[in-house]
């Protein structure tokens, strides 16, 4: 890639971002890739006068990362794709679909990846719920 | 007061392609709106999982049938990066050609499409007559009016004969003369000011920091168009972007039709200086691609972002698309509240949603 990559921890993610919108920087998008089974890369885009900026952020799926939807409201709709698609949990947005901005609640796959499954211990709301108490989520229905 | 909850869309005579707001009202005024996506998600990013990365085109121009050609254009240029290959600079140059013509069909459909949203249905019908005839300069220089498939890894599919080039001149004449008849009814007509002056105002600030893109940032003040990094042959034509500083529905509209009458400008002079030789640059024998890529362009409806990433095999790891439109439904979020029910269409409609894109 052309442009400067910076790598950046899960605790100074916030504090870079929050740094960068300081000096200017538009937020463009994120882009998210399947490292292997336990780990996601994710690239914050950011753009100034026609020039990239990237962050770089490993991240293992398990654990959850801050949203930085609080500093940037435009990054609501791309964290939520991500939580749906490669099954990340973001903390802190300020708008949550849980999971299902594209999919549907009992949805349990997560498209985007090779190796795993959405867990319900993983979601939150009506789903998990359901899934706790039922073992199946249509279990009414049979 | 009481709040309602009011559900717009995902089927609604307004929208082409399903996308639900659900719009919190006090009385008739909107104070909240709150989007859900998902309806007809085709999940092509992930056909690059079984696709090599030369049938990609093909998929990456199914993303959207209005901006096809510009869709490949930036997934070509991704990978000619990525695998250092150089473009003819007569491709470069009807690259620039074929991007243009899809932008002004696509700003004569939203405008038809716009006109239609206050009412205005002959303003609608005009714009979409005049569009036909740029579908006929599609066919008849690539063989397909909508998803032409004329960019290839390396160049282009095409090339057009002198004589081709010569009857294009002569048709975006004829194109130009007729919006130039239209301008007036669209840029000053009572109805068309009333339905749109001071409805959906976003402001600079607001338009940069929500990350929207497009004629929607530029109608809000910013001079941003991704053409300015001088991609494909834009930086030898001296492009400059076409901006409209009051941030409503109406200023959007201004943008849309200048850069009508701009791309037929671009056109022309992209066709004056079209170099001779070849149109594509054989790469056959160069390794798959390996390394990392974002690449931008500027599509009708604004930036589109692509992040490629090749580990030298013939598939790709990733091939992540950011659409303009993605890009600027938190912007419409922000102008919508505030509103009447009764603007809901014509603010909505004033972003050029498409959710062809949005659902890639």
């Amino acid at each position: 890639m052309r442009e400067e990559i910076m790598a950046v921890s899960a605790e100074a993610l916030v504090g870079e971002v929050a740094k960068l919108k300081v000096l200017g920087y538009r937020l463009v998008t994120l882009s998210c890739t399947e490292l292997d089974a336990s780990n996601l890369d994710i690239l914050y885009h950011f753009d100034k006068d026609l020039g990239l900026k990237h962050l770089r952020l490993t991240a293992p799926k398990a654990a959850a990362v801050p949203s930085i939807s609080p500093v940037y409201f435009a990054a609501l709709l791309v964290e939520n794709e991500i939580q749906d698609f490669f099954g990340l949990r973001f903390e802190g947005l300020v708008v949550d679909y849980r999971g299902t901005l594209y999919l549907e609640e009992e949805a349990l796959k997560t498209p985007y990846c090779r190796f795993s499954l959405r867990s319900a211990d993983q979601r939150e709301g009506p789903a998990a719920a359901l899934d706790a108490e039922t073992n199946h989520p249509n279990a009414e229905k049979f | 007061m009481r709040k309602t909850v009011i559900p717009f869309g995902p089927q609604h005579p307004v929208l082409p392609e399903p996308i639900h707001l659900k719009l919190t009202v006090e009385d008739e005024r909107i104070i909240e709106a709150i989007p859900n996506l998902g309806y007809v998600h085709r999940g092509l990013e992930r056909l690059a999982d079984i696709r090599d990365f030369h049938q990609m085109i093909q998929v990456v121009e199914r993303v959207c049938g209005i901006c096809s050609v510009i869709h490949a254009l930036c997934y070509c240029q991704g990978i000619e990066e990525i695998m250092g290959v150089e473009v003819p600079p007569r491709a470069r140059y009807l690259r620039v050609m074929w991007s243009e013509l899809h932008r002004i069909q696509s700003h004569l459909l939203w405008l038809g499409l716009f006109a239609d949203s206050f009412g205005f249905e002959s303003l609608f019908m005009q714009f979409w007559r005049v569009r036909e005839k740029i579908m006929d300069i599609s066919e008849a220089t690539t063989g397909n009016r909508v998803i032409v498939s004329v960019n290839v890894i390396g160049g282009v599919r095409r090339n057009p004969d002198p004589e081709q080039i010569r009857w294009v001149l002569a048709q975006i004449d004829w194109v130009e003369a007729e919006l130039q008849r239209l301008e007036d009814t669209m840029l000053e007509d009572y109805t068309v000011k009333k339905r749109t002056v001071g409805k959906g105002v976003l402001t600079r600030q607001q338009a940069y920091e929500l990350g929207a893109v497009g004629p929607v940032l530029r109608g809000s003040g910013v001079a941003q168009d991704a053409r300015q990094t001088g991609y494909a042959a834009y930086g030898e034509l001296h492009f400059e972007p076409v901006v409209e500083t009051d941030g409503d529905c109406y200023a959007r509209n201004k943008v849309r039709f200048r850069e009508t009458l701009a791309s037929i400008d671009l056109i022309r002079r992209a066709i004056h200086r079209l170099p001779d030789g070849e149109v594509r640059t054989k790469i056959k024998g160069i390794k798959p691609p390996q390394g990392e890529t974002v690449n931008r362009v500027e599509q009708p409806r604004g930036e589109l972002l692509y992040y490629l990433k090749g580990s030298g095999q013939k598939t790709l790891d990733r091939v992540r698309i950011r659409t303009p439109t993605f890009a600027n439904i938190p912007p419409l979020l922000v102008m919508l509240p505030g509103h009447f029910l009764s603007d809901v269409p014509v603010v909505t409609l004033s972003i050029d949603p498409c959710i062809s894109c949005t659902e890639r």
